[in-house]
């Protein structure tokens, strides 16, 4: 089942500059595996070294929050839009 | 409408005979109090529109130096200003829009000794901070003192806008309860910026803003708006209040400001 994935801009050095990839699996965690099998690296920058989702990195099902759903047991079916948002700062500098 | 001016009926007048604003709506933004926090690459078309529109009091904070490098993006500065204080020709520039307004200025460091003390004069807070300390430092006490926090932030193409609005919405710990580590985040500094980014996303700042004034529409609390660049695309995700916010939470654990050196990881003992 291949679901879309947007990878925001910090990270698409380790999806060759790609903002969008498809993935496969049933949940978010199965996703995420499988991306780190096609873009090794990626795993490190969204889970921490305990294996959680980074505190600054959220993850949505279309428009809602994974955290508001099952975590990432959160179920994702074919045409699903999986955004991952990191924490961005910038304004003044 | 009778505590117009002749000129300031002409001036507004674009606004005036909208509905949505009319000449109650205009008082409403006259006598309303904005602060922006950093009269950079955000907080210049924030500023300028916010002056243009009428917003009343404008207080700017920043103690920063306009430098060759901002003029890229920070429209409110030109060539002239190199070097002179970047509140003051904020300023400069507001009052050639709108002499009406009047405009405060604090060429300081936004701190945990300072945050409450500029806070208290202003209505609406519009974010548009450089670094992940001064935005906690600015979401925890906007959430003390129950300040509405217009929140812009951008990285390369990709830009953000929300409004933290307490108890009607999340805070920004509700969507990142911690910082990240040093290092792990690239700054603008080093990534970069599109230098029209945060003219978008300034300006669609400014435009919630007197939103939240006028009570119109439907303001950005809750929702994330999401712009890309390079992809021409604008999405909004849902943002939700977290029971289990350390400051807006429940059972709240933060009760007063974090100093934010500390919070940085640059201990000083």
């Amino acid at each position: 089942m291949a679901v879309k994935v947007r990878i925001p801009s910090p990270l698409q050095k380790l999806t060759k500059n790609q903002s969008e990839v498809s993935a496969n699996g049933k949940n978010i965690k199965e996703l995420f595996s499988d991306l780190e099998k096609q873009y090794p690296g990626l795993r490190d920058r969204i889970y921490d070294e305990s294996g959680s989702l980074r505190r600054f990195i959220n993850v949505y099902i279309n428009e809602e929050d994974i955290r508001f759903l099952k975590g990432e047991e959160s179920e994702v079916k074919d045409g699903d839009d999986v955004s991952i948002i990191p924490a961005i700062a910038g304004g003044v500098s | 409408m009778s505590s117009f001016t002749e000129e300031q009926i002409y001036r507004y007048s674009r606004h005036i005979i909208l509905p949505e604003v009319g000449g109650k709506g205009q008082k409403k933004l006259l006598e309303s109090r904005v602060l922006l926090l950093g009269a950079g690459g955000l907080g210049s078309p924030a500023a300028m529109y916010l002056a243009a529109t009428g917003i009343g009091n404008l207080g700017i904070i920043d103690f920063d130096v306009v430098d060759m490098s901002n003029l890229q993006r920070q429209i409110l500065h030109g060539v002239e200003d190199i070097g002179r204080s970047k509140a003051e020709s904020a300023k400069d520039t507001i009052k050639s829009i709108n002499p009406d307004i009047n405009v405060t200025l604090y060429k300081e460091r936004l701190s945990s000794e300072n945050i409450y003390r500029i806070l208290k004069d202003y209505d609406i807070i519009v974010d548009g901070c450089d670094n992940f300390p001064t935005r906690y430092l600015v979401n925890d006490a906007c959430i003390l003192t129950g300040k509405t926090n217009v929140h812009g932030s951008i990285f390369r193409f990709d830009g953000q806008v929300t409004i933290f609005k307490p108890k009607d919405g999340p805070c920004y710990r509700c969507l990142y309860p911690e910082p990240p580590p040093a290092g792990l985040v690239p700054s603008c500094q080093e990534a970069g910026v599109l230098g029209v980014l945060p003219g978008i996303i300034g300006t669609l700042q400014a435009v919630e803003v007197i939103k939240l004034i006028l009570g119109i529409g439907k303001p950005l609390i809750g929702k994330l708006l999401l712009y890309n660049a390079l992809d021409a695309e604008f999405r909004q995700l849902r943002l939700r209040r977290d029971v289990h916010c350390p400051v807006c939470g429940d059972n709240p654990t933060i009760k007063e400001l974090i100093d934010y050196e500390e919070f940085c990881g640059i201990a000083r003992h």
